[in-house]
Formats: C-alpha cells, sequence, structure tokens
C-alpha cells in the first residue's frame, strides 16, 4: 500500500512515526484515510471547508502534485509520498 | 576591467585561482561582487565565514540580536567573548580578522518592509539566514521586486532545506509556499531544539550556491530543492516548478510592493511579547506560586515533550504533550482550574487557545513558562 514520509515537525501529531501507510488509490483518498487515522492532524492541514491549506506541499515521484493531477493524482501500490513541510528555523 | 589582483590577495587566494572555473577572472569577480546576508544565526555563521573567506568583495549583515550564550552551540561567526555584544558588531569583527581585505557593512535592525528594499538594492545576491516566516516572505518578495536571487536554507532539529529562488529564471519561495502554515504549527528552533551542526551543513550549502551565482559557474539550485534529513544521512531532491498562480512572481501578480507580513502570516507583531497568551488567559510565575502556598486545587498540565522533564519540571505536574493534547481532552475536566506551561510559554499559549476553543474556560498560561518559574520561584531549576 501506499505510504507518506512525515515531516519531523509533524511527527508528534502522528505518535511519533516517520512513515504511515494509508489507503486509497488517489491522494485525496490517502490523505483521508491519513487524517482518520491521526484526527488531531486534520484541523493543522485543512482549512474550515476541509480543504487542503495551501502550504501543505505533497511531492510524488520528485513532483508536486500540483504540477501533476492535484488531489485527483492516482497512486500506486508501492508509491511514497512526501509531505514537505515550511520550515523557518534559521 | 575588474581591478587586478595584488600579490597578497595572489597568494591568499591561490587555491581557488588553481581551479579553472574559477581562476583569476573569477576571483576578480568574487572580490567585485556582494552579498547580503539575512540574519547572522546559525546559518548566517558559516554563510558570512565562507563568503568572507572566499574574498566576496562587500558583505552586507543584518541582524538586530545580541549573542547569547545559548547560540553558540550552533552559531560559530561568534565566540564566548561576545555574549552581550550586538550580533552584527561580534560578526564584524570575525570576518574581519579572517579576511581583512574585504568591506563588511552592518545593519542592526530588524529587516522590514520599510527598511528592507533600501538595504538590499545594492548586493547581488542575497541569503536568506532568518529565524522565521514573516522575515522568509519579506526575503522572497525583495528579491523578486528586485530581480535579485534569493539562496534559501532553513533548518529543524536533523532536517534541513535549501533552494535558490529565482525569478527570473525559476520558481520564487511563494511558488512553493503560497501561504504560510497557522502560527504554531511548525515550532522553531527555540522550542523545537536543532542540532547544532545542521545550520552548518544546510549554511555551507548556501554559501556554496552563493559563490556559483556570483561566478556564473555550475548547475544551481533553482528550481529543485534539496531535503537533507541528519539522522538518516539522505539527500533528497525534488523538482520545483514555477507556479501560474503566484501571487508575487506569476503573470498576474497581486502583490507589487511590500506588504505587512507579520499579518500576512497571522504573527503578532515585534512588540507582542513572545509566551504570552494576551493578558487575561495569562498567570505570573509568582503569581501561581502564591495561590498554590494557599492550597488552591490547580492541575498544572506540562505540555512540552517527555524528555524535556529530565531538564526541569515542576512538583505535581502532569504531562501531556502538546501534540496529543487534542485527543486527549476527555483526560482534562472543565470544572476544574488549570495551568498550561511549556518552556517558555509559546507552546503553552498554543494549548490554551486550543482548550478554549474546545469550551474550557478555567485555564490560564504560564507566562514565559517554566524558565520564568526559574527566574522568579524557584532559582534551583536551570533556565534552557
Amino acid at each position: 500500500m501506499p505510504t507518506i514520509r512525515i515531516p519531523t515537525p509533524l511527527r508528534s501529531y502522528v505518535d511519533g512515526q516517520s512513515e504511515v501507510a494509508l489507503q486509497g488509490s488517489t491522494v485525496a483518498d490517502a490523505m483521508e484515510s491519513l487524517m482518520l487515522q491521526f484526527p488531531a492532524l486534520r484541523s493543522q492541514l485543512t482549512n474550515s471547508q476541509g480543504e487542503l491549506r495551501p502550504f501543505v506541499n505533497l511531492f510524488l515521484r520528485e513532483n508536486n502534485i500540483r504540477d501533476m493531477q492535484g488531489l485527483a493524482t492516482p497512486l500506486e501500490e508501492n508509491d511514497q509520498l512526501l509531505l514537505i513541510p515550511s520550515v523557518a528555523g534559521g | 576591467m575588474l581591478p587586478d589582483l595584488s600579490r597578497d590577495e595572489i597568494l591568499r587566494y591561490s587555491r581557488h585561482l588553481l581551479i579553472p572555473e574559477v581562476g583569476l577572472e573569477g576571483q576578480k569577480k568574487l572580490l567585485a561582487s556582494s552579498v547580503l546576508v539575512i540574519g547572522t544565526g546559525g546559518l548566517g555563521s558559516p554563510v558570512a565565514l565562507y563568503l568572507a573567506a572566499a574574498g566576496v568583495g562587500r558583505i552586507g549583515l543584518v541582524d538586530f540580536d545580541v549573542v547569547e550564550s545559548s547560540n553558540l552551540q550552533r552559531q560559530v561567526l561568534h565566540g564566548t567573548s561576545g555574549v552581550g555584544k550586538l550580533k552584527v558588531e561580534s560578526a564584524r569583527s570575525r570576518l574581519l580578522d579572517l579576511n581583512p581585505e574585504i568591506q563588511v557593512e552592518i545593519f542592526n535592525e530588524p529587516f522590514t518592509s520599510a527598511n528592507a528594499m533600501q538595504i538590499a538594492k545594492d548586493y547581488d545576491v542575497l541569503v536568506d539566514g532568518t529565524d522565521n516566516f514573516p522575515t522568509r516572505y519579506l526575503t522572497n518578495d525583495v528579491c523578486v521586486l528586485l530581480g535579485k536571487p534569493n539562496v534559501y536554507g532553513s533548518i529543524y532539529r536533523f532536517d534541513g532545506q535549501a533552494s535558490v529562488f529565482y525569478a527570473k529564471q525559476g520558481p520564487c519561495y511563494r511558488c512553493l509556499f503560497p501561504e504560510p502554515p497557522p502560527p504554531g504549527l511548525v515550532p522553531s528552533c527555540a522550542e523545537g531544539g536543532v542540532l547544532g551542526v545542521l545550520p552548518g551543513t544546510i549554511g555551507t550549502i548556501q554559501a556554496t550556491e552563493a559563490l556559483k551565482l556570483l561566478l556564473g559557474i555550475g548547475s544551481t539550485l533553482v528550481g529543485r530543492l534539496l531535503l537533507y534529513n541528519a539522522l538518516d544521512m539522505t539527500f533528497e531532491f525534488v523538482k520545483l516548478k514555477k507556479n501560474p498562480n503566484c501571487k508575487v512572481c506569476g503573470p498576474n501578480p497581486e502583490v507589487t510592493e511590500l506588504i505587512d507580513y507579520d499579518a500576512f502570516c497571522g504573527v503578532p507583531g515585534r512588540d507582542h511579547e513572545e509566551g504570552s497568551a494576551g493578558m487575561e488567559w495569562d498567570i505570573t510565575a509568582p503569581e501561581l506560586a502564591a495561590r498554590i502556598r494557599n492550597g488552591e486545587k490547580i492541575r498544572l498540565i506540562d505540555v512540552r515533550e517527555p524528555h524535556e522533564r529530565s531538564i526541569s519540571s515542576l512538583p505535581g505536574e502532569e504531562l501531556i504533550p502538546l501534540g496529543q493534547l487534542a485527543s486527549r481532552l476527555h483526560e482534562l475536566n472543565s470544572a476544574q482550574e488549570m495551568v498550561l506551561f511549556c518552556k517558555s510559554g509559546v507552546r503553552s499559549s498554543r494549548a490554551l487557545e486550543l482548550l478554549v476553543s474546545a469550551g474550557f474556560k478555567r485555564v490560564k498560561n504560564l507566562k514565559g513558562g517554566i524558565n520564568a518559574w526559574a527566574r522568579e520561584v524557584d532559582p534551583s531549576l536551570p533556565i534552557y
């Protein structure tokens, strides 16, 4: 099944895991399954309409899903999504 | 015609002169070039040191902080003798000791919409070594509006990112991050910590990219984002494209001049007291100590990470890390008075917002966190 890599700043919302297995054949389904598993993530990643916020950058095979088919981008069995956070530290 | 190198300069830069990609002409270019380094902390330290050593002729430094001893674990530009001094002063003396032939210009002020264009306009390249979202968006927009490259780096714990945002050739920072995360979601290094050597790795990558841009050699990180993890020792790259809807570098920009970046990022202005949740929600350390002494029943909820308790803790506290709070609300009783605390009050302010929005009313934030308690109530506790 597809997986998503969780960046360090968000790991406290997923019991410290660095990678989480997902269900679903599109990015939208997979993200929904992530937020069902970890409800605390939902308010962080989505706006009041339940849409993913623009700061949530998802990459698949080196490409931003925005440059593919967005949330409708199909996921294959062994795909790994990368969630790239904005980090401000310097 | 660029000026010739002196005998001393030929000797100083001989290892550059030996590389065909740099050579005498490249070294002359570097000596005639200029870089503005915004922030002289973790990232700015290696950036400024290596650019000075490489003979970048004019280096500008923007920072308004003073050197603190908690900086020295990673900010290698400063030394123990510099604690308490202005960072830009401390940095300038170190850089001029390293290379007295260059010019170091210092700006002891915050980089803001009011001064940024004026400060940045005479530099070839800007390096983003800042530690907060408003200044990162400001730096990006300044670069887009002035047509200059923004050499970007950022760090957290073991993770680093680097890229070159250069709207003339590729995407800008806003193409990747159209808007900032909600305040408090991504902790700062002051709250979450950072491996001291991490900014060394990312900062030297930024310095490398700045030198390549000045020399016009190699393939830069334009259009690529480097993701580095020190714990796994992995370097990964993802492709970045220009966002056609980008509000600052897209074909129909909404942002054509600098804006209020604190408001854009939803963070309080610089005069806001950090570690405060607002007057009506704060309790000071001496106030809390007095109420506990009076025998009042107050639950003390520690929202830090478990390992921080071995540094300092309060008697009778209960640990619920901020990341778990939303899913552990059932452990709290809204009828009972609670005080939330963390290291310095930032995370507990966030926790307080979460509880208040869930309907809790009898809840307060320990202003300034356990560090304030250590300063004002129990000096036997360490400050970290």
